[in-house]
């Protein structure tokens, strides 16, 4: 298939992983005292369980699964408070997938539909939005979540809404900015990571200046990746090449897609409708300044937040989940507590375990055990 | 159709025991489904016991059909109900014969849509070599049913001496797949008018127990050592079935799997993955390696298995109940069951 079989060219792979290989041993790494490169969104996270990265690549180099996982960071209070819009009679709330099963600390919308509210999955916000059109006599509430790959068109949603003068529509706004939070990573102590695989789609919207400080302050390279497996392979051996050479750059490896000043017409949407926060509580990572966005005073119509009582509790994580140490890199999925036995995906305590994006969910499912050894090659039968 | 039905809708009386039922029984359904057992319009279908073979097992499957939309490219939900039921049939090795037909039907069906399902199960059957002999019709309160929902039963005949199940199987069978997975789940995904995508992609809908016959020919004695169907959670399901309750483990092989451009290219879109989408007219079958050969080469000479492939093997050692896929860079991971539903990712 044309745009998707280049991406995943086994003789390519195989190249880059030679490459990766050379590079990982002249930089002197080993499997004791590894070098760690945080993918920073939930969409590489599942491309490298998805292709089996992880066993292409050399053992004295580890991929740290970093928080960009939208799904996987929300707080419980959050979900209680769709839970709460959900219920209000007249009200359809609308969502994507994925968020249907995130667990609040009453249960998940899935539940909550169960029990009767009006909670369906949408595809896209403008799918929403003609919901809204076609049921004048209920209020539908879009749920919007996710980095700033989801802002524009939740953002183009509601100029939408404005010019076609439709009144019973309003945004859960619960978007969140990623750039913050990569600082307050690096600001952590203990932090070990020693280059990042930049989020590409992100980047696409905000262009590559944001990243710029992770280089200047915190000598760190970063690459922006494209999500194919020999996006993240070229990325890879774009971090170490840097990590060889001494040198900490923003590179953008997903020239394909990404203009490094981004794109302006999102972004313009996005400054139209959206403001930050002073702070947003993340799942696993608690309160952190400026990294969650709501709507602007002029947009207040649209706002569900201002139009329904939503309880806003904030609920600490379950003790025993150590979803925060996992997205600092100071542990591995498997070395949690409760993986895969109190948490699971059919029954996430943690944040990580709920998307199929969260490092815990990927591991559960692509690498809950470790496969044998090869035995009889599978050869057409003859 | 009885022109007296034409443009007319169901109301309540259709389902209440009374002339209005009497007559939409004889003069739609009975000559739809055209058969002497089902003729006398008794409350059961009667055999003489000498129609089963001298040592044949008997068969008895059912299963509930509420497909949305009810029509869809490629089939409706006739064609699934008389196939889903001929299917789980012919992949325990029998000779589906019988079927029964329970409709349950909501106040305000289109009795023309009803007519062109009934005609689609009587096209099903006859393709099939079935017959319809039974059946039962409920009317509910608009509201209380989606449309239209049906039950099909289903009776046959194992011939003697074949039996298929985990005993049979050894390291090395080969897993085979009769052709291109998961056309059912995107063709009704696109019938339901969710997504923005034009999809050109048909239910691969279809009665497959003359290929099985066709692979039983091929295998000779145990050599077809167990079938399933790939319908719901597609062939990911079945496999992790098979490892499951036979306690071995299974590897994929990613490159030999079939899956049409079209699904493809959905599923790139929405985040799906063809391994756990809905198939009609697809079964995974373990294969002794040595007639592996000849019953892929059965499977290719008849209609309904032109892109069968071997697809995955059992392990010797490795980890009972484990399926893992091996991917085109020689990584290999885990194929877990799926936890509820398969939801598209959102970024």
């Amino acid at each position: 298939m044309k745009y998707v079989d280049e991406f995943r060219d086994p003789l390519a792979a195989r190249a880059l992983v030679r490459e990766i290989g050379a590079a990982t041993e002249r930089l002197g790494a080993t499997e004791k005292k590894p070098l760690q490169i945080m993918e920073v969104c939930g969409g590489h996270t599942h491309s490298i369980f998805r292709y089996a990265l992880k066993d292409l690549i050399p053992p004295a180099l580890e991929f740290v699964h970093g928080p960009g996982c939208p799904v996987c960071v929300l707080p419980m209070g959050r979900v209680d408070d769709c839970i709460a819009i959900a219920r209000q009679p007249g009200v359809i709330f609308t969502t994507f997938g994925d968020a249907m099963r995130v667990p609040g600390s009453k249960g998940s919308l899935l539940q909550a539909r169960a029990e009767g509210a009006d909670v369906r999955m949408v595809y896209s916000p403008l799918d929403a939005l003609e919901l809204a059109a076609a049921n004048p006599d209920r209020r539908v509430v879009f749920f919007a979540l996710g980095f700033e790959t989801t802002m524009p068109s939740t953002a183009m949603t509601v100029l939408e809404a404005e010019r076609r003068g439709i009144t019973n529509f309003s945004l859960f706004c619960n978007h969140i900015t990623i750039v913050p939070t990569i600082k307050a990573i690096l600001d952590s102590p203990g932090m070990g990571i020693d280059g990042f695989l930049g989020p590409g789609h992100v980047a696409m919207v905000i262009g590559t200046a944001p990243f710029e400080f992770i280089a200047a302050q915190y000598r760190r390279p970063l690459v922006i990746s494209g999500f194919e497996p020999t996006d993240i392979l070229q990325s890879l051996l774009m971090v170490l090449h840097q990590l060889e050479q001494g040198t900490a750059t923003i590179e953008n490896q997903y020239v394909r897609l990404v203009d490094p000043r981004g794109n302006g017409v999102a972004l313009d949407a996005i400054t139209r409708v959206f403001e930050l926060r002073e702070f947003f509580e993340w799942r696993g990572l608690g309160s952190i300044d400026h990294s969650g966005i709501r709507m602007r005073e002029a947009y207040a119509r649209y706002d569900a937040e201002r139009l329904f009582d939503v309880p806003g509790a904030r609920i600490a994580d379950p003790k025993s989940c150590q979803c925060g140490e996992v997205l600092k890199g100071a542990i591995k999925p498997r070395q949690c507590k409760v993986f895969g036995t109190a948490c699971t995906p059919q029954t996430p305590l943690g944040a990580l375990m709920v998307s199929s994006e969260g490092a815990c969910a990927a591991y559960y499912q692509f690498a809950r055990r470790e496969p044998a050894a090869p035995t009889i090659p599978i050869e057409a039968a003859a | 159709m009885n022109p007296k039905y034409a443009g007319k809708r169901i109301s309540l009386a259709h389902g209440a025991g009374g002339r209005a039922m009497r007559e939409l029984i004889a003069e739609l359904i009975a000559p739809t489904f055209d058969n002497g057992w089902l003729a006398p319009l008794e409350d059961q279908a009667r055999f003489p016991y000498e129609q089963i073979p001298p040592g044949a097992q008997i068969a008895f499957t059912t299963d509930s059909y509420v497909v949305s939309p009810l029509v869809f490219p490629g089939g409706d939900i006739g064609t699934l109900a008389v196939c889903g039921t001929v299917n789980d049939l012919a992949v325990g090795g029998a000779t589906p014969r019988w079927l029964s037909c329970g409709l349950i039907l909501e106040e305000g069906l289109a009795i023309d849509t009803l007519a062109q399902v009934l005609a689609s199960m009587a096209a099903s059957a006859r393709s099939a070599g079935v017959a319809i002999v039974t059946g039962d019709t409920k009317v509910v309160e608009r509201g209380a049913a989606d449309n239209l929902f049906i039950n099909t039963a289903g009776i046959g005949t194992i011939p003697a001496g074949r039996s298929t199940g985990p005993r049979g199987v050894r390291a090395g069978d080969r897993l085979i797949v009769n052709g291109a997975l998961g056309d059912h789940g995107i063709a009704v995904l696109a019938a339901r008018n969710e997504l923005a995508l034009q999809i050109p992609v048909q239910s691969d809908c279809a009665p497959l127990n003359g290929l099985v016959e066709a692979m039983f020919g091929a295998a000779g004695g145990a050599g077809l050592r167990w079938l399933r169907d790939c319908t719901r959670g597609g062939l990911a399901t079945v496999a992790n079935e098979f490892a499951l309750e036979g306690r071995f483990q299974i590897r994929l092989d990613e490159t030999a799997i079939p899956v049409g451009d079209a699904v493809r290219g959905a599923c790139e879109i929405l985040g799906l993955d063809p391994l756990y989408l809905a198939n009609e007219g697809k079964l995974a079958a373990l294969v002794a390696p040595e007639q592996a050969g000849a019953v892929l080469a059965a499977m290719r000479a008849h209609p309904l298995g032109r892109a069968a492939a071997v697809v995955g093997e059992v392990l010797a050692g490795g980890h009972p109940g484990l399926v893992t896929l091996r991917s085109a860079f020689g990584g290999e991971r885990v194929v877990d069951l799926l936890q509820g539903e398969q939801l598209p990712r959102i970024c």
